[in-house]
Formats: C-alpha cells, structure tokens, sequence
C-alpha cells in the first residue's frame, strides 16, 4: 500500500485520473497526519469539513472526467489570504476572532480548479520575520532535526507552517507569499521547492498587505514539477488588482524538459559574502557544476548594488508595512482594547495596536513611520527608492547580457534553532534574507530548490533568478538543477 | 542620526501605538540599531536616479467608474468590535 501522505501533486492527480485513489481517501489520510502532527505547529485552524465537503464535489467531478490538474489535491493555505467563513488572521493578535466574508483571489482560483483546503497554516505576524517565531500561534517548528539533538529549529519564515507542513507530509502543497524571501527560505531551511513569481503575476486581492510593491504569492511544494503545476493554478489577471498583470498563463508544466543546453546562467560574484560558511559556498560551486553538466554556459556576472538591497529593503517594507497597518485600528474589525473611563479615540487607537501587534511588528511600524515622516522622507525613503532603481538595473543589465538565469545560495545558512537569534540584534536576523531580497526588489521570479545536506544533516538548498514573466523558462532550469542534484533526502518522523 | 527617547515616544505617538514609558529606552536603542544599518545607503551615489515607482513598467489597467458591487452592510459590519444600528460604534469624538 503506497503512503498516500508521500505523494506528489502530479502523482496524487495521476492516481485520482486513473481512480486508484478518491480524493476523500487522500484527504481524510491528511486529516488524521495533520491531528498526529500537533507537534510542530503547522495547522493553526484545521478545516476538516470544508475539506471533506470539497474532496466529495471533486470527486464527483473527476468521475465526469473533466477535471483540472488541481482537482481534489488536498493542500494548506498560509494565513495571510483571507478565506470566506474560516478565521484568517496574518497570525496577529490584532486579527482575532477575524472571519472575512470574502475568499482571496489566489484561493478562489484553487477553490474553482476543485483544490481541497486542509486549514490555514502557521506564518511570522503580517509576515514580517524569517523564522517563524514572530506568529502570534507560537512557533511552527522544523520537521527536521540536527542529527540526533532533538533541539527545535526553525522551519524559517514567514512561510514556516507552509514549510513545515510540506516537508511533513501533511498537505500535498501549500501556498506561502513572498515579501523578501518567505517563500524561498523557509523553502530551503525544510527541503521542499518553492516559487516567487514576478511582480504581477498573481493577484494580492484578499492576501493581508504587508509591502504591497513587494508582496507575491506562490507555492511550496515537493518538487518543482508540483510548483509549475500549482503556479499554473494560483496565478493570472485579476480586475480588483491593479498591479496583476493582464499576460496570458503558459502551461508551466509542458515547459519542463529538462534542456537547458546553451542557456546562459550568471553566478554574480557579490553574492559571495564574507564569512560565508564553506558548505554553502560547495553547495552552489556544485549547483554551478551540475547545470554546466546539463549543457548551460556558465557567466561570472556583476550585480554592484546587491549590498545595498537589504537596506534598502529594512526602508521601503516597514514603510508600506507602516501605511498597510493604519487601517487595524479597532473599529472595523479584529481586536479593540478595553478603554478606561474617560479614553477617547486616540487611546482607543494606542492602546488597541499596542495590545493587538507583537513587538517586531511594532518596530517594523514605527521605523516605517519615522522613514516617512516629515524631514525623513527625502533622506530615508525616497533615497531607498532610487537605490531600488540601481538594484532593478542591475538584473536588467545582465539580462540584456543573454543572461537567462542567475544561480545563487537560497540562504546564508542552514535552519537554525528557535530561540538561538532571541537576543541578537534585529540586523542579525534580517540577514537571512540577503540572497533573496534582491529579487522582490526587482519584481523578478525567483525559485529555491534543495540540492544538499550540511554536515548535520540538514538541508540546504539553491535560488534561481529569472527574467520577469518567464517562470516556465526558469522552473524549466530549476527541473534541470533538480534532476542533477538528485535530492531525496526526508526527515525522520519524531512526531 | 542617533534616535533619543523623545524621538522614539514621537514616533510611537505618530503610529498611534501606545509605548509605556520605560520602555523608550530600549525602543530608542532598536530604532538606532536599524538607522545604522539603513545609514549604509548614503554610500550610494543616486544622482540624477529616479525613485522607483511601479517595479513593472506598466500603465496601471483603468476601469469604467461605474459601481461594481456594495449594498452589503451586514458583511461589512460582521466583524466590527462595536456595531450599533448598522454603523461602526466608536468612542465619542467631538465634545
């Protein structure tokens, strides 16, 4: 008998096609591998009838023989995207008791191709944290663990229960988004592929705004086949946002051959950091390996103002963060403090957000207020956006080069263990996303895939940056980079 | 540019987020600690660089200025803390 839980979503759909397996059986085997898995979690509002209900419809419609790719396939959706009926928080305090009365373009989009919601999954609060440990439902936790310490590391973040619950068998999928890397480091903290596809490319419509010039959805997966199937699922135009883009969806899926023969790949020599550890630095001298193997012309590349893109970041996303968040203000909707004789408005306001956000998010607000007020603008904010404009050049300048894609670590480290960054300073933290947010910066796709193991056993793994809008092209590279780097590793249940 | 406690009680007053006083200090030292970081930016020579606007150089898709949806106050209100008579019910503004 095959573990369903171990399938992938193209195995999963293939077995629901042919009927050796009914989406009611796939899902109540998730339902009872997620109860099992309280341990690490990941599930923080579980949903077992509207999944029950939903793999029934699709069951019915895969009998019909008309059902898309994502049919019945039953997968955990990140907190931040509102769903119709069902708690959707941002894993905020100020979000509590919160059911929106409207579904997220991108869940719809799942919800109509007969996909089956299993719950709402563990994240940093607003996703704002690379680590998980921001989120107002407690820590998601790795299912991977150091050899045989059985200390708790972090599954990464702000996507951490996505991650966790992917790299733990308890969804086939998950949808994650992706602000300065929360897709694709807690991607590579836990082994699994995940994509952040260009600016655009799916609709922010009913996802909780963090930075919305940054904010993209994507999905966390197994393999990047599943990633180009689910992509394919989540994205396309949208009217109620007006930053989608209005592009016709490739079947990313067709695009992956494998060949990449005489595809340019850059390796940009500023991402070679000082004290970059040795096993990350023979995890991309290996990536670069295999995809000259596969037949790629490997380019050293120069992306001069890479140092300054987290900077530049740590201005512009507490900067929108700090206009999005004005509007948790107690009266519409989530949490409003208890007010003491004589409070007026104001208090109500103060004491509401102090009581309702967690302390990262409230620095994050209050530096994004200080970037934009009055006589800061110009020197903070403003100056950020016209280094985000060299950062965007940059990529441009490589791409008009013939580059098609550029190989970089995913993260300057391996996951690390919950509580071991509590008293380093804010800075230490951020520097988790140094590879990755260059590429929310340029509103560029970006995909991790792991392609290794450190020494403690623990996986690590590779980013490809694409030319915008050519996904297919790139996941076509990352297929390639996946089929050389052979990963298969899994972590052992302990929970 | 170092941030003092009086600065860091302004700010926290401009986010209407309410910062009990002995906790300003540490706050100060948090903001100062991301200040200097951000400071690196001075390095970059951004004459003559437009600041970035739009990441996609699109032209945003316009629509018909014609009502597309509304006449659903219950949904609105279903999640208000404090909803009276079909309003959104706040503490008393004016005097």
């Amino acid at each position: 008998m095959t573990d369903l839980t171990k399938l992938t979503l193209a195995e999963a759909r293939d077995k629901l096609r042919a009927g050796d397996v009914t989406s009611v059986e796939l899902t109540e085997t998730f339902l009872k591998a997620i109860d099992d898995a309280d341990a690490l979690n990941a599930f923080v509002h579980k949903t077992p009838e509207i999944a029950l209900e939903r793999a029934k419809a699709a069951d019915a419609r895969i009998a019909q023989g008309d059902a898309p790719d994502m049919c019945g396939l039953p997968i955990g959706i990140k907190d931040l995207f509102c769903t119709k009926g069902v708690a959707s928080q941002a894993a905020s305090g100020i979000l509590e008791g919160f059911t929106p009365e409207y579904e997220s373009t991108v869940s719809q989009k799942l919800v109509d191709t007969g996909a089956v919601m299993l719950g709402k999954l563990n994240m940093d609060e607003f996703a704002m944290g690379s680590s998980n440990e921001t989120s107002v439902y407690g820590n998601a936790i790795n299912p991977w663990r150091r050899g045989n310490d059985d200390a708790a590391l972090t599954p990464g973040g702000s996507s951490g229960g996505s991650a966790s619950a992917v790299a733990a068998d308890l969804c086939l999928a998950a949808t994650g988004t992706d602000t300065g890397g929360s897709i694709r480091q807690p991607a590579a903290f836990t082994g699994i592929t995940g994509i952040k596809p260009t600016y655009g490319r799916c609709s922010r419509w009913g996802v909780v705004a963090f930075a919305s010039s940054l904010d993209q959805a994507g999905p966390m997966t197994k393999d990047v086949r599943d990633a180009a199937i689910m992509l394919e699922a989540m994205c396309g135009h949208d009217e109620k946002d007006s930053t989608s883009v209005d592009l016709p969806v490739p079947n990313f899926e067709a695009m992956l051959t494998g060949d990449i023969r005489g595809k340019k790949i850059g390796i940009p020599k500023e991402y070679r950091m000082d004290g970059m550890p040795a096993e990350i630095e023979k995890l991309w001298e290996d990536g670069t390996e295999m995809l000259k193997a596969a037949g790629a012309e490997i380019v050293d590349i120069s992306l001069p103002h890479t140092k300054y893109a987290l900077p530049a970041y740590y201005v512009i996303a507490p900067a929108e963060a700090s206009s999005n968040l004005a509007r948790y203000d107690g009266v519409r909707y989530g949490h409003r403090a208890t007010l003491a004789a004589g409070d007026g408005i104001t208090e109500m306001y103060e004491k509401t957000r102090a009581e309702g956000f967690g302390h990262e998010v409230q620095r994050r607000v209050m530096v994004g207020t200080y970037v934009l007020s009055a006589g800061f603008y110009d020197a903070y904010y403003n100056r950020a956006r016209r280094v985000r404009t060299l950062i965007k050049q940059d990529f441009e300048n490589v791409f008009a080069q013939g580059i098609d894609a550029i190989l970089t670590p995913a993260t300057p480290s391996a996951a690390f263990g919950l509580g071991e960054m509590t008293d380093a300073d804010p800075i230490q933290m951020y520097l988790n996303d140094v590879f990755t947010v260059t590429v929310n910066l340029a509103g560029l796709p970006g995909v991790s895939v792991p392609t290794g193991l450190d020494s403690q056993g623990l996986p690590l793994g590779l980013q490809l940056i694409g030319r915008p809008w050519e996904e297919g092209d790139l996941l076509n590279t990352a297929y390639a980079l996946e089929q050389a780097a052979g990963f298969v590793a899994k972590p052992g249940k302990w929970w | 540019m170092s941030i003092d406690e009086s600065t860091a009680a302004k700010v926290a007053k401009l986010a209407r987020i309410k910062v009990e006083e002995d906790a300003l200090p540490a706050l100060a030292q948090e903001f100062n600690a991301v200040l200097g970081f951000i400071e690196q930016l001075n390095e970059v020579d951004v004459d003559g660089v437009e600041p970035m606007v739009s990441v996609t150089p699109m032209r945003l898709k316009r629509r018909v200025d014609v009502v597309t949806d509304g006449d659903q106050q219950d949904k609105i209100l279903s999640n208000a803390p404090d909803a009276r008579e079909g309003f959104f019910a706040v503490p008393k503004v004016v005097e």
